[in-house]
């Protein structure tokens, strides 16, 4: 499992050190989150992997991952003992709509909380995605605020539930 | 079933005519004069039925190349609302290449944009720490009197409030700047749309020629192999759509997070 209690520290008990030598021009997250989760990025656009990644960063996340698609990214969830997944919809090999409904379908990736990140925008499109079981969803183009807002949202879930 | 009918074609077509000179030289041999020229006829007859079919065939062919062209091109639109009913695919492939254009300017404008912003905050902050620099190393050497050195006192608080506030708006305009490259994915996208339509066109093209080739010679056997394989590789095509080109004209496609989030939340997100 992904999600174990330990990577949950109640605020009161983090001390996040990043914050002083770095002056990011985010706003403090409302939660309490393992800034060394570990992440895979699944795009098909170089680019777009680094914009996520840049952003993570920016946010506190230093351990991200990266795939070209599913058929790469798959693997790499089987084994790496991932803790979020962001991936994209339309790349070619497997598209982000079958790697989520691949995670769903296995036993110990079920619970991995995943976010798309991604330009289909037809609403039929992000009912399946829900129906699949994804935890949020971002259209692109998107702001950095978004994104830190989602990822903030999905844990506050994950945190609860 | 064009190539089997062909090949039956032409047997037919070479049997009929060995058959109409056997019974031709026939007549010769028997000094039959009207039996022979009827022959002649004859052969000629069964020259012109064979050329009719053909050129029935490729009509056919040609028929169905055209009927192809615009059901496989109709993927790559939009569909239409009522106003460009009208509109072409290449009238689609332009309002995506014009996107395109678009989107990089937009980018390249947000990304000098705050290069310019940067640049003399940059500028500035080099020359202040110059010339703290130079007065620093009068106090350093002892060259300074004690009201200067109190002026100098205020002007290093002063500087290291603009070193921090100018490194703090430096980083909000690289972050920015990176925001700005996001532009690649979605032109990307855009453009491996229309070069897919563009194969496709060529492809058909390509059909269209060798069918148009086949006419001259009339009896040549059409191989049509690659047909079924070009049918199997439009229907590939992912049905992912990319970017939305014209989303606000579009019932079905949300114009943003906003809406993203209100259908998630209908959902029970």
């Amino acid at each position: 499992m992904s999600f174990s209690p330990k990577n949950w520290i109640p605020t009161n008990l983090l001390l996040d050190f990043s914050g002083e030598s770095r002056k990011s021009i985010y706003v403090e997250w409302s939660i309490a989150l393992d800034k060394n989760m570990k992440i895979l990025i699944v795009d098909d656009f170089s680019t777009m992997r680094r914009i996520i990644k840049n952003l993570l960063r920016d946010l506190g996340f230093t351990n991200t991952h990266e795939a070209d698609d599913g058929v790469t990214g798959l693997p790499m969830l089987q084994s790496g003992n991932f803790d979020f997944l962001i991936t994209d919809w339309n790349m070619p090999g497997m598209t982000g709509i079958d790697l989520l409904k691949a995670v769903r379908a296995e036993d110990r990736l079920r619970d991995l909380p995943i976010l798309m990140v991604t330009a289909e925008a037809k609403r039929d499109q992000i009912i399946e995605a829900a129906q699949a079981g994804v935890n949020g969803y971002v259209v692109k183009p998107f702001t950095a605020a978004v994104l830190k807002e989602k990822i903030e949202k999905i844990f506050e879930r994950v945190d609860a539930g | 079933m064009l190539e089997t009918n062909d090949t039956d074609g032409s047997t037919e077509l070479f049997s009929d005519l060995r058959e109409t000179a056997e019974s031709l030289v026939k007549k010769l041999d028997e000094g039959d004069l009207s039996g022979a020229t009827s022959m002649i006829f004859k052969i000629n007859e069964v020259r012109d039925r064979s050329i009719y079919k053909e050129v029935g065939r490729l009509t056919r062919g040609l028929h169905d190349a055209i009927v192809n062209f615009q059901i496989d091109v109709e993927k790559y639109n939009l569909p239409n609302d009522n106003e460009n009913e009208n509109e072409s695919h290449m009238a689609n492939a332009r309002d995506r290449l014009d996107y395109v254009i678009n989107m990089t300017q937009d980018a390249a404008n947000k990304t000098m944009d705050m290069v310019e912003e940067g640049m003399p905050m940059a500028t500035n902050l080099s020359q202040e720490a110059s010339i703290l620099k130079q007065d620093w190393g009068r106090l350093i050497r002892r060259e300074m009197d004690p009201s200067e050195f109190r002026e100098l006192y205020k002007r290093v608080d002063v500087f290291l409030d603009h070193a921090n506030s100018g490194a703090n708006s430096l980083n909000e305009n690289f972050n920015n700047i990176l925001m700005a490259q996001g532009f690649q994915d979605l032109t990307g996208q855009v453009i491996k749309k229309v070069i897919h339509l563009v194969q496709e066109v060529e492809e058909r093209l390509v059909e269209l020629v060798r069918l148009a080739g086949e006419v001259e010679e009339i009896t040549g056997v059409v191989i049509r192999e690659d047909r079924g394989a070009i049918g199997e590789k439009t229907a590939d095509i992912c049905e992912a759509e990319g970017p939305q080109i014209k989303a606000e004209d579009r019932a079905d496609v949300v114009s943003g997070q906003d809406e993203v989030d209100d259908l998630l939340s209908s959902l029970g997100f």
